[in-house]
C-alpha cells in the first residue's frame, strides 16, 4: 500500500477511535467509581445526536445552544437513571445491574424512537465539507472536530480528576470506596457524579459524530459495545486507558480492511477487535482475579 | 415432599396465569375491533418490520396498510364487509415473525402480508403454505418465489432481487464500463444484492468484471467506511455499485467526496428515500440508481398505466403520514394489500379461492411496483425484462430525475 | 374428606398441570397457544443450563445464545448442505458445542466477576458475527433454509402439534436430569462452590473443574435446544442469537431463580408471554414498557419472579397453617 493510503487508513482509524474512545470514557468513569458496567452507554450518544437534531429542528434553536442543551439532557437522563434505576437497589448483584442498565438502555432507546424520531438525521457539518489534505490523505474536516474534541475533553478530565477536590474524591473513590467513606466521601454522591460525567460524555460525541454520520435512535447499540469494548482494553482504568483503548480499537479495525481477507473484511474487523479484547482479558486474567477479589 | 410441593404451586400459578391469560386475550380479539358490525369482517394477516435492522424498508409498510384500511372501510367495505387487518412488527427477526405468522394463522386470517425482509419471508413461507394461507411477501429475495415448486400460497411484490441488478448493469454497459468495484451491506438486502453482483453469469452478460480488491463490504452500523473507499481508488475500477439501505450509502457517498473520489456511484432502490438525500447532502448529486416508477412520477407521461395510481398514493399518503416520506417500499405493501382486498371482492373469504384468483386473475393489474401478471409459474407477476421492471433515477441537485434512455 | 382431600392436594396439583400441558395443543382456545408453548419449551432447556451455571457457580454469562446457536447452526448446516440425519446431526451439535464449551472453559474461568461476564460477552458476540458469515456462505443472505423436519423412521414432526410433544419430552427429560445432577455428587460440589470457593477448595473440590463441567452441561443442552429450534422453525438466522438475545436468557434465568431447575420453565414461560403477548397490546410502545419492566423486577424482585412467589406463597401456607387446619 502506498504511503498515502497508508496515512488515509491511519487518519479513519484515529477518527473512528476517537469516537470510541469518548464512549469508553464514559465506561471506564462509571466503572472505575461504581464496578458496575453501564450497558447503557451508547444511548447517551445517540441522545446527543437526536436530541440537537430535534432541538434544531422541531424548536428552532440555533446550532450552537442546541448543541449544549441536547449535552445537558442527555447528562440530566444519565443522573435521572442513577437515581432512579441505581440507587435504589441496595444489596443488587453484578447480574441485576448488568439487567437494569440494559433495560434502561432498552428504555431510553424506545422513547427516543417514539419521541424523537425514528428516522436517520444528520446535523451540518461544524466547519464545511471541504476536505482537507494532509500527507496525501483526505480528512473531513469534521473529523478533526471529533479528533479534537476528545483531545480536549481528555485533557480537561485530566485536569479535572488530579488537580480539583471532586477530581481527586471521585479518583479515591475509584481506588477505594471503604476508605474513601471513612475519609468523609460519600460514594452515593460519587456515584451520581460519575454517572452524569459519563451521559455528558457520551453526548458530546453524539453531538461530534451527527454531523460526520447519519444516526438513528438505534445508533447506542452498537457504539456502545464498540465503546465497551475500547473501555475494556483499556481496563476500566483511567481516562488515558480509555482513549488508547478507543484509537487501538478503531486503528485495528481500519487496518483490518486493508488486510486482505476478500470480501469479509467487515464482519472479520468486528471480530479482529472482539479477539483482541479477549486475549487481552486472558493474559492479564491473574491479575484481574486479585483485583476482584480485593475490590 | 416439600420441595415438590413447592414446584406444584408455582406450575399451578403458570398455568393459572396461562389460563387467564388466554381468556383475556381472546375476548380482546373477538370483541375488540368493530363494534357491532352488520357484516363479519374479513380478517387480513399483516407482518412488517417495524423496528430493528429492516426497519428502514418497514417503516411506511405499517402505515401504508393503514391508510388503505382506512379508505376502504370509509367507503363501505368489501361488499359492505368491514376490512380488518390485524399487523404485526417482527423487529426483523425471523423467529418472531415465524411465531406470529403462526399466530396469525391460528387468529383465522384469510391472507398474509408480508413480511418486509427475504429473510422474514424465508422463514414464514412453510408456515403459510402448510396451513393453506396466501403469503404475499413484500420481500424481493428470488428465492422467496422461485420456482414455485410445492409453495403454490406464496407470492410476492417487489421486482425479484436480480431485476434490480440487471437493470443496473445494463446502464453500465451502456456506459461502456467493464470494471467495477462492489460495496455492499453484509446484511439482509445488501447481501441479497451482492449474491447477485458477484454471479459471473450476470457479469459476462454485460461484459463486467470485479476488479481485484474490489469486493467489499461494511456492516449495517458501521459509521465510516473510508478504509474500504481507499482500498476501491487503489484498484482499476471504474465505478462503484453499492448495495444497501440507509446510512451505508449515505455515509459512502460522503465519504466518496472527503476522499475526492469521482468515479461513478450506482446504488440500489434502497436509497430511494428522501431521507438519503437529506443524510447524504451535496454528496448525493450524480448518484444514479434503480427503482420502481415512484420516485419520478410526476415525470412520468400521462398515458402511463401507474401514473394516475401512483400520484394518488403518494398524495394520500403524504397527507396520511408526512410529507417526503413516500418510497417504493411502502408501495410493495400497497400492492400486496389491494391484491388481496381484489380477491376479497371478487370470491369472498376462502382462503383456496383467494389463492387461486391472485394465481390466475391478477392480469395487466396495474400496482405501485408495476403492471403485474401473475400465472401458476410466475407469482411474482412483474416483467423479466429489467428494462420494463425498473427505471433508472439520476439525483440532481437534490432531485430525483428520471435518466431515460 | 376434607382432610383426605387437602393431604392429597398436591397430586391433585400436579395432575391438573400435567392434564393442562396435554390439553393445549389440542386446539380450543388454548390451540393458540401451542406454537408459544413450543418456544417457551425450547428456551426452558437453554435456561436451565443457565441457572445451573449463574446460580451455582455465581457466575454471569452473556454469551449463552453462542451454545443456542452453535446447536442450531451445526443443525441446519449439515442437514441442508450435506444431507446428515437430522438426530445425528444434532447428536454431533451437541458434542461439537460441548467440546468447545470445555475448551473455553478452563482459561475463561481464571477471571471473575465483571470481567467474566465481559469475556461470555465477547465471545457471544464472536459467535454471531460467525453465524452472520454461515449465512452468506451456505445459504441466503440472512439465514439458512430448508432445514428438513425432525422424524422417526415414517413418523414425521411436521406440525406444531407433534412438535410441542417432542419438544416438551426433551424439556422433561433436561429438567429431570438436571434434578438428578444437582442431588449427585456434583451437586453437592456445586453447592459448596455456591456458598465458597475457598473452604471448597480446601476440602479438595477441584472448583474449576466442576465450574466447567457445569458450562459443558448448559451448552449441551443449549445445543440440543437449538437443533429443535431449528427443526421447528426450519430457517435459522443470526438474530436469536445475537448479544440482546443472551440478555433475554440471562433474564429468563433470573427470573426463574437461579440454582432453581423448575423455576427455568416459570422463567421461560413469563418472558416469553410477556414479549409475545402481552406487550404486543401496546404497539409501538412495546420496547419502552419492556425495558422499564425489566428494570422494576430487576430493582424490587432481583432473586427473581419465581423465589418471590415461592416466599409469598410459603408466608400464605404458615398463616393458613396457623389457622389450626392440619394438611
Amino acid at each position: 500500500m502506498s504511503s498515502a493510503q497508508f496515512v488515509q487508513y491511519l487518519i479513519s482509524g484515529i477518527t473512528l477511535g476517537s469516537v470510541y474512545a469518548l464512549v469508553g470514557l464514559g465506561f471506564t468513569i462509571i466503572y472505575a467509581v461504581t464496578k458496575i458496567i453501564n450497558f447503557a452507554q451508547g444511548e447517551f450518544v445517540m441522545l446527543g445526536g437526536l436530541l440537537s437534531f430535534t432541538l434544531i429542528h422541531r424548536a428552532g434553536l440555533p446550532l450552537v445552544p442546541a448543541l449544549i442543551l441536547a449535552i445537558l439532557i442527555a447528562a440530566a437522563v444519565g443522573a435521572t437513571m442513577y437515581l432512579l434505576a441505581i440507587r435504589p437497589p441496595r444489596k443488587a448483584s453484578v447480574v441485576s445491574l448488568i439487567i437494569i442498565t440494559i433495560g434502561a438502555a432498552i428504555f431510553i432507546r424506545g422513547i427516543a424512537g417514539q419521541e424523537l424520531t425514528k428516522d436517520f438525521v444528520r446535523l451540518p457539518s461544524f466547519s464545511g465539507e471541504e476536505s482537507i489534505s494532509f500527507l496525501g490523505a483526505h480528512i473531513d474536516p469534521q473529523a478533526l472536530w471529533i479528533i479534537g474534541t476528545m483531545v480536549v475533553v481528555t485533557i480537561i478530565l485530566h485536569l479535572f480528576l488530579n488537580y480539583t477536590m471532586v477530581g481527586k474524591a471521585l479518583k479515591a473513590c475509584a481506588i477505594n470506596p471503604v476508605a474513601s467513606s471513612l475519609v468523609g466521601i460519600n460514594p452515593k454522591t460519587m456515584a451520581l457524579i460519575a454517572f452524569v460525567l459519563a451521559s455528558a460524555l457520551g453526548g458530546i460525541g453524539g453531538v461530534v459524530l451527527a454531523p460526520l454520520t447519519p444516526l438513528s435512535y438505534q445508533a447506542g447499540i452498537m457504539l456502545g459495545l464498540k465503546g465497551f469494548v475500547a473501555a475494556a482494553i483499556g481496563g476500566f482504568k483511567s481516562p488515558v486507558a480509555a482513549v488508547f483503548g478507543g484509537l487501538l480499537l478503531g486503528i485495528i479495525e481500519s487496518f483490518a480492511v486493508a488486510a486482505n481477507w476478500g470480501p469479509f473484511n467487515s464482519a472479520y474487523k468486528d471480530a479482529i477487535a472482539l479477539v483482541v479484547l479477549l486475549l487481552i482479558l486472558l493474559v492479564r486474567s491473574g491479575k484481574l482475579a486479585e483485583e476482584e477479589r480485593a475490590g | 415432599m416439600r420441595n415438590y410441593l413447592k414446584y406444584a404451586v408455582v406450575l399451578v400459578l403458570v398455568a393459572a396465569v396461562l389460563a387467564l391469560g388466554s381468556i383475556g386475550c381472546s375476548t380482546k380479539e373477538e370483541g375488540g375491533a368493530t363494534p357491532t358490525p352488520a357484516l363479519t369482517p374479513y380478517k387480513v394477516g399483516a407482518l412488517f418490520a417495524s423496528s430493528g435492522f429492516n426497519s428502514t424498508l418497514g417503516q411506511t409498510q405499517k402505515p401504508t396498510v393503514e391508510m388503505l384500511v382506512d379508505q376502504i372501510n370509509k367507503a363501505g367495505g368489501i361488499n359492505g364487509h368491514p376490512l380488518e387487518v390485524i399487523m404485526y412488527d417482527t423487529k426483523s427477526d425471523t423467529a418472531t415473525a415465524a411465531t406470529l405468522a403462526n399466530k396469525l394463522i391460528e387468529q383465522g386470517v384469510v391472507a398474509i402480508i408480508g413480511p418486509t425482509s427475504t429473510g422474514e419471508s424465508m422463514a414464514v413461507k412453510p408456515i403459510a403454505n402448510q396451513a393453506g394461507v396466501t403469503l404475499v411477501s413484500c420481500a424481493a429475495g428470488s428465492v422467496i418465489v422461485q420456482p414455485v415448486g410445492n409453495y403454490t400460497w406464496v407470492f410476492n411484490t417487489p421486482q425479484l432481487d436480480y431485476v434490480a441488478i440487471e437493470r443496473l448493469y445494463i446502464y453500465l454497459q451502456e456506459q461502456n464500463i467493464t470494471k467495477i468495484a462492489l460495496l455492499t451491506d453484509t446484511a439482509g438486502f445488501g447481501a441479497a444484492g451482492r449474491k447477485w453482483l458477484v454471479n459471473t453469469d450476470m457479469l459476462s452478460k454485460y461484459g463486467l468484471t470485479i476488479v481485484p480488491d474490489g469486493d467489499q463490504t461494511y456492516g449495517t452500523s458501521d459509521v465510516d467506511m473510508q478504509a474500504q473507499l481507499t482500498k476501491i481508488s487503489g484498484t482499476a475500477a471504474q465505478a462503484i455499485v453499492c448495495w444497501g439501505t440507509n446510512p451505508g450509502p449515505a455515509i459512502i457517498a460522503r465519504n466518496m467526496k472527503t476522499l475526492g473520489m469521482t468515479i461513478p456511484l450506482l446504488c440500489s432502490h434502497g436509497i430511494a428515500f428522501k431521507s438519503f438525500i437529506d443524510t447524504a447532502g451535496s454528496a448525493a448529486n450524480g448518484i444514479v440508481f434503480c427503482a420502481g416508477k415512484l420516485p419520478i412520477v410526476d415525470q412520468l407521461p400521462d398515458t402511463d398505466p401507474q401514473k394516475a395510481l401512483l400520484e394518488k398514493y403518494k398524495t394520500d399518503f403524504e397527507a396520511w403520514y408526512g410529507s417526503g416520506i413516500t418510497n417504493t417500499f411502502g408501495g410493495h405493501a400497497y400492492d400486496a394489500l389491494m391484491m388481496v382486498v381484489d380477491a376479497l371482492k371478487a370470491v369472498g373469504p376462502d382462503k383456496a379461492k383467494i389463492r387461486d384468483y391472485i394465481e390466475n386473475d391478477i392480469v395487466n393489474w396495474p400496482g405501485t411496483g408495476g403492471v403485474y401478471n401473475m400465472s401458476p409459474q410466475n407469482h411474482n407477476g412483474l416483467p423479466s425484462d429489467p428494462k420494463q421492471a425498473m427505471i433508472l433515477v439520476k439525483i440532481v441537485n437534490g432531485q430525483w430525475t428520471w435518466l431515460q434512455d | 374428606m376434607l382432610a383426605r382431600l387437602k393431604r392429597n392436594w398436591l397430586y391433585l396439583a400436579i395432575a391438573a398441570v400435567i392434564a393442562f400441558f396435554i390439553v393445549i395443543p389440542f386446539g380450543w382456545f388454548l390451540g393458540q397457544y401451542t406454537t408459544l408453548m413450543i418456544f417457551i419449551g425450547i428456551y426452558t432447556i437453554v435456561t436451565v443450563g443457565l441457572c445451573l451455571l449463574m446460580g451455582y457457580t455465581g457466575q454471569v454469562s452473556l454469551g449463552q445464545a453462542a451454545f443456542f446457536g452453535m446447536g442450531a447452526y451445526i443443525s441446519a448446516i449439515l442437514t441442508t448442505t450435506s444431507g446428515f440425519n437430522p438426530w445425528l446431526a444434532m447428536l454431533i451439535a451437541a458434542v461439537i458445542t460441548g467440546a468447545f464449551a470445555y475448551i473455553i472453559g478452563y482459561p475463561i474461568f481464571r477471571l471473575k466477576g465483571n470481567y467474566l461476564a465481559m469475556a461470555t460477552l465477547g465471545l457471544g458476540l464472536i459467535m454471531w458475527i460467525l453465524f452472520k458469515q454461515l449465512n452468506q456462505s451456505f445459504g441466503e443472505p440472512d439465514g439458512i433454509s430448508g432445514i428438513p423436519y425432525l422424524s422417526i423412521g415414517g413418523f414425521a414432526f411436521d406440525s406444531s402439534f407433534r412438535m410441542y410433544f417432542l419438544v416438551w419430552a426433551f424439556c422433561l427429560a433436561v429438567l429431570l436430569i438436571s434434578q438428578n445432577i444437582v442431588r449427585s455428587r456434583t451437586g453437592r460440589a456445586l453447592r459448596a462452590i455456591h456458598g465458597s470457593e475457598a473452604a471448597s477448595e480446601s476440602i479438595g473440590i477441584n472448583v474449576v473443574r466442576v465450574k466447567v463441567k457445569i458450562l459443558v452441561l448448559g451448552a449441551v443442552y443449549a445445543s440440543l435446544a437449538g437443533s429443535l429450534f431449528a427443526h421447528h422453525l426450519r430457517y435459522v438466522g443470526a438474530q436469536p442469537f445475537d448479544f440482546l438475545a443472551s440478555v433475554k436468557l440471562v433474564v429468563m434465568a433470573v427470573i426463574g431463580g437461579l440454582a432453581s431447575i423448575w423455576g427455568a420453565i416459570f422463567g421461560a414461560g413469563t418472558t416469553h408471554i410477556l414479549s409475545d403477548e402481552i406487550l404486543l397490546r401496546f404497539g409501538d410502545w412495546d420496547v419502552v414498557v419492556y425495558g422499564l419492566i425489566l428494570v422494576l423486577v430487576m430493582i424490587f424482585m432481583p432473586e427473581g419472579l419465581f423465589v418471590k412467589l415461592k416466599e409469598v406463597f410459603e408466608r400464605l401456607r404458615l398463616r393458613y397453617r396457623r389457622k389450626g387446619v392440619e394438611p
